[in-house]
């Protein structure tokens, strides 16, 4: 007989997929309402995110990312708390190679880029790891304070660029220092993707791990389980928070890393593009499980990706894809009323 | 010889005074539906899409028909059904209201980018404002009291929702329901109709503040229009303790804050331009440190409401 988890498993299955459905209905009476075929959408979107070398390419280019800054609210949030501090951790973790990266230009290359991906976790996670902090000594509510961190980053950020650490030779726009060439990652062996992509899916695997199958990881979904429960078990709550807020800023922060060593070679306002909220919404949508935030995020790099070859062929506006991805979100998160109530999928009793 | 130079410092003052009145509108109706919504025990994080939302309809609107204020109505309505929306979703079991914002900023922002594409070019009408500065020589003293008719608007409403939140029998469900839902129950108020109902309201007015970006200032339609005022809606009401009276106020003092980088450049100074800019958000997280604790919940907050714990 099956056991309790692959009912578990089965029912997220089930209930995320009629959801996909349900969003690619609707999304399709709103394309149809604007006199296109709704099937021409359908099979652009396919054709777009997963129908060709170079698409897929473009789908985890836009996928890696996502993947890092994800696990900044779904960590946590296994722990009970809300973060939506994705956006502030990675432009922290950007700033934080950058400036490491510059002043290191002597080291050999392969120990530079792992002291600068270092860098960019260590400031990531110090960044969510204070919010964890003022939560746990403080009481300030954690979902409101990395809000506020996400502007305050932000305007770090613009500060520096726009003097302290200012390029003055690049002209088209305000950027920092870049960091020396050799200390660029190229693409992953085999495809146009560069190295994000894997760091995103080895962050993930790992954390996939060390949540169901440590210890730790255990003891975490005790807390975000029930705080009473944890407490009378002798956790410590408030390391155990703080950690979790920190493994998952690092995450972030790694994100921002990747940006900066493997696409831009410098911090500018490219860092800010809305990467940490898609984030927080790919959290959800893979209800904070590492492993299916790879999915998630490569089905979302997709829908993003085909917006292109969308707005060539139909003359639709870039949003489109924005439409379908807050549809889609809308619907998921509906259905998470469904867990636990459809008969044929709970485990039964022997 | 221009006006900045003879009127010096006074220059920056009227500068971001100026700048408070005409920045703040947008905060200040953000700040009270939000104020609204979360009375009835429920966040909406979804004000940005409402806001980017309202803006493109009120001004769709106001190009079509040449009327800027049936253009704020219809962005107040495209907010409401939005709000409408978050509501709905959140009477569900085991949803999370804070996820359900952060989707709708991305379904109102997306949605208003797909829909306003055509709205780019033409120009509408703009909004009436009060003329309050008009005896004096100084250009910079006149744009200052250009007051727009929105913020005196916004200001008699929160005046009046202060009032109404305490006095009237609709004011006490609301709070009721936002306190205690056990109690509401009780009292026989079906908790999740009154929370939709605030969640429509808060939603209505903050499509209104949209249409305010649109219509008044910056006066124009384009994608990159809202710099975030319906995200910090949720910080602002912190500041101001749930009380729309204080609304006003911290409306006032974020668009003065947001006002004072660019008067600062006027008269040469523009280093650390950004980290002035900032300034709301450094004074919100101070606050927020400050007036925490372990112990007990923020004076003023609404028992129901999860960011308060």
């Amino acid at each position: 007989m099956f056991n309790a988890a692959f009912y578990q498993g089965m029912e997220a299955v089930v209930i995320s997929t009629a959801a996909l459905l349900l969003t690619l209905v609707g999304f399709g009476i709103f394309v149809t309402i604007f006199g296109v075929d709704p099937f021409d959408v359908y099979y652009i979107l396919y054709l777009g995110g997963f129908g060709t070398q170079i698409s897929i390419e473009n789908t985890l280019t836009q996928a890696a990312p996502l993947m890092l800054t994800a696990l900044c609210t779904a960590i946590p949030a296994r722990a009970g708390l809300l973060v939506i501090g994705g956006e502030g951790a990675l432009v922290v973790g950007g700033i934080a190679t950058v400036l490491v990266g510059v002043h290191l230009s002597g080291l050999p290359p392969a120990l530079g880029i792992v002291v600068m991906g270092l860098a960019g976790a260590l400031a990531g996670g110090l960044w969510i790891g204070a919010a964890g902090a003022l939560r746990q000594y403080r009481g300030v509510n954690e979902t409101i304070s990395t809000l506020l961190m996400n502007y305050i980053a932000i305007a770090i950020l613009y500060h520096l660029v726009s003097g302290p650490i200012r390029d003055f030779d690049q002209v088209l726009k305000a950027s920092s220092w870049s960091i020396s060439e050799t200390f660029m990652v190229g693409t992953v062996p085999g495809l146009d993707v560069h190295w994000g992509l894997a760091v995103g899916v080895v962050t993930c695997l790992v954390l996939f791990v060390v949540m169901r199958h440590t210890t730790f990881g255990f003891a975490v979904d005790i807390l975000g389980g029930n705080q009473r429960t944890a407490q009378m078990a002798g956790l410590p709550i408030n390391r155990m928070v703080i950690l979790c807020c920190c493994i998952g800023g690092a995450g972030a922060g790694l994100a921002g890393t990747m940006e900066v060593i493997a696409v831009h070679g410098f911090a500018s306002d490219s860092l800010v593009v809305g990467f940490g909220y898609a984030g927080i919404l790919i959290a959800f949508l893979a209800r904070q499980n590492p492993l299916a935030i790879i999915l998630v995020a490569i089905l979302l790099g997709g829908i993003s990706a085909s917006g292109g070859l969308m707005q060539r062929r139909f003359d639709l506006p870039d949003a489109t894809t924005a439409v379908l991805q807050g549809m889609l979100f809308v619907m998921v998160l509906a259905s998470n009323s469904l867990y636990g109530r459809l008969r044929f999928l709970q485990a039964r009793e022997a | 010889m221009t006006g900045a130079d003879e009127l010096g410092w006074w220059g920056i003052v009227i500068a971001v005074l100026g700048g408070a009145i005409r920045v703040s509108t947008p905060y200040l109706f953000v700040s009270l539906g939000e104020t609204l919504t979360e009375k009835g025990g429920r966040v909406n994080l979804g004000l940005e899409g409402i806001l980017v939302m309202g803006a493109m309809s009120g001004y769709g609107t106001a190009v079509l028909t040449g009327e800027p204020w049936l253009g704020v109505f219809v962005a107040g309505c495209a907010g409401a059904t939005l709000g409408l929306l978050h509501g709905l979703i959140c009477n569900l079991p085991r949803v999370n209201d804070i996820a359900v914002g952060i989707s709708l900023f991305v379904l109102g922002t997306g949605l208003a980018f797909f829909l306003g594409k055509p709205f780019i070019n033409p120009s509408a009408p703009r909004l009436p404002y009060l003329d309050l500065g008009a005896w004096s020589s100084y250009p910079q003293i006149r744009s200052a009291l250009e007051i727009n008719a929105l913020f005196i608007i916004g200001f008699f409403l929160a005046l009046f929702l202060t009032w109404a939140l305490k006095n009237t029998r609709w004011g006490l469900i609301l709070r009721t329901v936002g306190d205690s839902a056990d109690a509401a129950t009780a009292l026989g108020f079906n908790v999740n109709l009154v929370r939709t109902l605030g969640t429509v309201a808060g939603g209505f007015l903050s499509g209104v503040g949209g249409s305010f970006l649109s219509l008044y200032y910056p006066g124009t339609w384009n994608e990159g229009l809202s710099s975030g005022q319906g995200l910090m809606a949720v910080a602002l009401v912190i500041f101001a303790r749930w009380n729309p009276i204080y609304c006003f106020y911290v409306a006032l003092l974020f668009g003065g804050a947001t006002a004072l980088g660019p008067a600062l450049q006027t008269v040469g100074i523009s280093s650390n331009y950004y980290l002035y800019g900032a300034a709301p958000y450094f004074l919100t997280l101070g606050l927020l440190i400050y007036s925490s604790s372990t112990k007990h919940r923020m004076a003023g907050a609404p028992g129901e409401v999860s960011i308060s714990r």
